[in-house]
This record gives C-alpha cells, sequence and structure tokens, in this order.
C-alpha cells in the first residue's frame, strides 16, 4: 500500500495576523510556521496507523520553497518514510493542486489524503483539484477511515448526522477531527528524519487562475456594553430594539 | 448566465435560496439539481430569482465526481460562465473538482458580492482576517459562505424540467446515513446558542438548550468541550471547527481564546456572559454580563418568554 499525505504550512494558530506592501502581502515577521493542523494530526497519522496494521509506504509531498524543509522534516520525524518537495512558492490552491497530480501521475498511489482545509486559506480546495486532475473518486471531510483490502469505509459527518460511504482504491480522501489522534515526535523520530529521503522536483508551468488582490482586518468591534445580571429584561430589550437581532 | 447548484437531497435550504439571490445580483440564473424534491417546491426558487431549474433524477447526491460531470454539463447546455455553490458539504467537494474540469477560478467561501473591480471577499486565516480573491480566467466559480446574504423574493414560481445528463453511475456508494432529526443546521442558524468548560459538565446543558429553545437558536460549543466529549463535534465552532456568522451568537461560559473567536467573529451580535471580568473574549462582544451563568443562563432565558409572550 502506498499512501500520499498531502501536506501545506500554515501560521502556528496563535499567530497574531498583519498585512504589510498596502495590505497585499501576509506579513510573516515572526510567524511561526507549523505543519498545517489537518494535514498532521489527521492526515499524516492516519496514514502512519494505516502502514502500522497492512504494511506499506507513507511519502509526503508540500509545493514550497527550500525555506519549508522544517515542516518537511517534522512531517518526517513523527513517522512518514520518504518526502517529496516541489521547488515552487504556490500562488492558489489550483497551482498546487496541478504539481501534485503531475507527481502522482508519474509516481502512482494507492491513497491520496489531505487534510480538509489549510488553517491560513481555509480553500477546502487542493484534495478536490487533485482528485478531477487524476480522475479519482473524492470523499471529503472524512471523519473516519477502515481499509478492508481494496476498500475504504468512510465517515462523514453531516449536519446534526452521521453518513457512511465506500469507495475502492485508489481515492482521494480530505481528513477532518475524529480520524486519528496528533502523534508528538520522539527524539529517535527526529534524529531519524534527518537522514530520510527528501526528492527536489521541478515545478511544471501552471498558470494561476485566481490571486489575491489584497487583505483587510474584520472591523474593530466598539467596546462592549455591560448589562447587570440581574437586568436581563433590559439585555431582551437591547437585542430586539437596538442590536435588531430577536 | 449564471448557473446555481443546491443540493435538494434534504429538502430545499435557506441556503439555496442564497445561493440564488447572490446569483440574480450577478445575471440571469439556471439551477441545476438532483434527487427527488418534488417540481411544486422547486419551482419556488423562482420567486428568489431563478428562471429556470434543471433536475436530473437520476444523479444521487453523494457522488463528487458525478456531480461534477453533472453541473459541467447543464452549464455547457446553458452557456454559463459563473458557476455557484453553497459553501457546505456538496459544494467543498464539487467545486474543486468543476475548477479543474472547467480551467476555472474557484472564489471558496465568498462574504459578498463581487466589488467594483471584481474582487470576492472571503475569510481568510480561519476568520482573523479578510481576503480580496480576483478570478483571473474568464469562466469563475463562486462557492458562498452560508448566511452571508439575506434571500430575496424577487420573483415567482419558475418552470421546472426535468433533464437526464447521462453522466454514468458513480464509484463512491453510500452504506448508511443517519439524517438530522429537526435540528436547525449550525452553519444556516440566524440564532446561536455557544457554551464552553464554563458550564462544568455535561449534564449542565439543559440551561443552554432551554434558551436556544426559547429563541429557536441553535446550540454550539468551544473546542474543549468537543475534545473531552460534553458535546459531538458538530457543534464545536472555532479556528478547527465549524466558522458560522449568524446574527446573534451567545457565548456562554467561554473565555474567547484567539482560535475561538476566529471561526465566529463573523457574526453580527455578540453577547458574552462570564463570570470572569477579564475573559478575553468580552473585548469582541456588543453586549456582555459578567456573572454566574448558572443564575444568568435561566433568568435570561424567562425574560425571553416574557417578552415573546407579549
Amino acid at each position: 500500500m502506498k499512501i500520499l499525505v498531502c501536506i501545506s504550512k500554515s501560521p502556528d494558530t496563535t499567530s497574531k495576523i498583519a498585512f504589510t506592501e498596502a495590505n497585499t502581502k501576509f506579513d510573516e515577521n515572526g510567524i511561526q510556521y507549523i505543519v498545517n493542523p489537518y494535514d498532521e494530526w489527521y492526515a499524516l497519522v492516519r496514514a502512519l496507523e494505516i502502514k502500522e496494521a497492512n504494511g506499506g509506504q507513507v511519502t509526503i509531498v508540500t509545493v514550497g520553497a527550500a525555506a519549508d524543509e522544517p515542516i518537511i522534516r517534522k512531517a518526517l520525524a513523527i513517522g512518514a518514510d520518504e518526502a517529496v518537495r516541489i521547488d515552487a512558492d504556490p500562488k492558489d490552491a489550483h497551482y498546487t493542486a496541478m504539481q501534485i497530480a503531475e507527481y502522482v501521475k508519474k509516481n502512482p498511489f494507492d491513497l491520496i489524503l489531505t487534510g480538509k482545509e489549510t488553517i491560513n486559506y481555509n480553500g477546502s480546495q487542493v484534495g478536490g483539484m487533485i482528485s478531477e486532475a487524476l480522475d479519482l473518486p473524492y470523499v471529503s471531510i472524512a471523519t473516519k477511515l477502515d481499509i478492508n483490502g481494496n476498500i475504504l469505509t468512510l465517515e462523514r459527518e453531516i449536519i446534526g448526522g452521521l453518513q457512511v460511504v465506500e469507495v475502492s482504491l485508489p481515492a482521494v480522501i480530505s481528513c477532518a477531527k475524529g480520524m486519528a489522534e496528533q502523534r508528538i515526535p520522539n527524539m529517535r523520530g527526529i534524529m531519524a528524519a534527518r537522514t530520510k529521503p527528501l526528492q527536489i522536483i521541478s515545478p511544471i508551468a501552471i498558470e494561476d487562475l485566481t490571486k489575491f488582490s489584497s487583505y483587510e482586518m474584520p472591523n474593530a468591534k466598539s467596546s462592549v456594553k455591560l448589562i447587570a445580571p440581574e437586568n436581563m429584561d433590559e439585555l431582551v430589550n437591547l437585542l430586539h430594539n437596538e442590536a435588531k437581532v430577536i | 448566465m449564471i448557473l446555481v447548484y443546491i443540493n435538494s437531497s434534504n429538502g430545499i435550504s435557506k441556503a439555496s435560496f442564497e445561493t440564488v439571490t447572490y446569483g440574480k445580483k450577478l445575471g440571469e440564473v439556471v439551477v441545476i439539481t438532483n434527487g427527488n424534491a418534488s417540481s411544486n417546491s422547486l419551482n419556488t426558487l423562482g420567486e428568489y430569482g431563478a428562471s429556470k431549474v434543471l433536475v436530473d433524477r437520476s444523479v444521487d447526491g453523494e457522488d463528487a465526481q458525478q456531480l461534477t460531470k453533472l453541473v459541467a454539463w447543464a452549464a455547457q447546455e446553458i452557456g454559463a460562465h459563473t458557476v455557484i455553490f453553497s459553501h457546505d458539504l456538496t459544494g467543498k467537494a464539487v467545486a474543486p473538482r468543476l475548477s479543474v474540469r472547467w480551467k476555472a477560478g474557484l472564489v471558496s467561501g465568498a462574504i459578498a458580492l463581487p466589488d467594483g473591480s471584481g474582487a470576492i471577499s472571503v475569510n481568510v486565516f480561519s476568520g482573523k482576517a479578510i481576503g480580496k480573491v480576483q478570478v483571473q480566467s474568464s469562466n469563475k466559480i463562486i462557492s458562498l459562505l452560508p448566511n452571508s446574504i439575506q434571500p430575496e423574493k424577487t420573483g415567482s414560481p419558475c418552470t421546472v424540467n426535468e433533464i437526464t445528463a447521462n453522466i454514468g453511475s458513480g464509484k463512491i456508494r453510500v452504506i448508511s446515513t443517519k439524517k438530522p432529526e429537526g435540528e436547525i443546521p449550525l452553519p444556516e442558524a440566524e440564532l446561536v446558542v455557544s457554551a464552553g468548560r464554563g458550564l462544568k459538565g455535561p449534564e449542565n446543558w439543559g440551561i443552554v438548550e432551554d434558551l436556544a429553545k426559547s429563541i429557536n437558536a441553535a446550540t454550539a460549543c468551544s473546542r474543549p468541550v468537543a475534545d473531552i466529549g460534553w458535546r459531538p463535534h458538530h457543534e464545536h465552532v472555532g479556528q478547527t471547527g465549524v466558522a458560522i456568522r449568524p446574527n446573534l451568537y451567545i457565548a456562554i461560559g467561554i473565555s474567547g481564546a484567539i482560535q475561538h473567536l476566529a471561526g465566529v467573529n463573523g457574526s453580527k451580535v455578540i453577547v458574552v456572559i462570564n463570570t470572569d471580568p477579564e475573559a478575553p473574549f468580552f473585548k469582541a462582544a456588543d453586549y456582555g454580563v459578567i456573572g454566574d451563568a448558572f443564575e444568568v443562563v435561566p433568568r435570561l432565558t424567562a425574560a425571553i418568554k416574557k417578552f415573546r409572550a407579549n
């Protein structure tokens, strides 16, 4: 079983977000990058569990510059066997997905996992785009993944309910909370990660379909209006007459 | 021509009326759908601006690969230049596939109409900022975040055409579906009552549910509460949960960590109830009550019931 896990970098969840160059560029000053949590906690860890139970190989792929190698080493330290970095600075999800799809066309995998979205651009796009480019089935936002021979059984949380679906390999799956538990790399993993193979490949020419032209911060709230805990009639009055929401 | 895909397998949701309303502001709208919603319910989409509904009864609603072919077929059929989805479970799976198939730029999670330059706002950094996306291809795809636009009735019922796109069968088999039972879907809810660790235990959620019921709100929770299993994961709002933008968000016993705020700061009005006057959530709130939830919440529920009775 050959499993590919697509990983992306994202700013640490506690990062303060700011922009530079007249609000056209994300300000990376002081930003600590991590492996996007959905990619790491759910997609990568579930891939490792499948490998531990059934044998096989887990490869991680990212589209990024040399500066992104710390996140690759982190994923290798957690337990991936080998890594591929497609050497480019991706401008949109389509560019990223087409690079990964091109790699997979030359190096087929049985199962391709992504996180359900990144926590910086939140597009939830790359997994679906890879699947279409490879003409593979796609199950998005799965919270449980089991494998039996050639058949995957997946659960998806629909609002207030649950859906169970089956699909044959090969397939692309985007992974959400519930699929696995976060693993902290141990010292042996961190040491081993230094010598695991990292292949660097050149990108293909792909046009960008979208671009972020500028950014802005959400409107700041005016200061909070405090209501005495005894006076809930007043809160109801404000919600009805001032805020007009009830 | 604007094509709007709606998922009508569980009836026609408010999000569907929103996407049609949004599409109508960009041009003439044709709706493509599948499943078994009756023609008499589908034709109500005309009231929100659809000129026609196309429905393929032979396609079940779960296989993104199949639905992509259906939407691409319809786009070709009507000569669409823009396709609109709701940014829900189905839209998140189908829109990216269509982007590749149709070589069209995708704006996912739009929260507004295109501005004068054609740029469309989306939440980025999990709601900590807003990004403006320009689509550089001639065809465009937009998935609209629920509750970003009010549905507007502007027309009358439209014609519903049964069609067969002959797209073949899907590869994903649905084994079982546990349908939601009358709950208000959280991403679509206009009013949300949410609680966190301040409630001290799952057995205390009765006061939260009573308050929610009194205003017909959906219930939500913070991440720690979902992680320790007090509440189901689908109720978790925040950076790694669901991002919502209701008209009213009432947060009870939630401190307001940056990751939680990221998922809710699109809310129009925020009410925070917390014993700790230093809770960071008060900085993001419109109205605050410093007090014990176990006293304040039942009092608020009673005040709402009294107000509703008058």
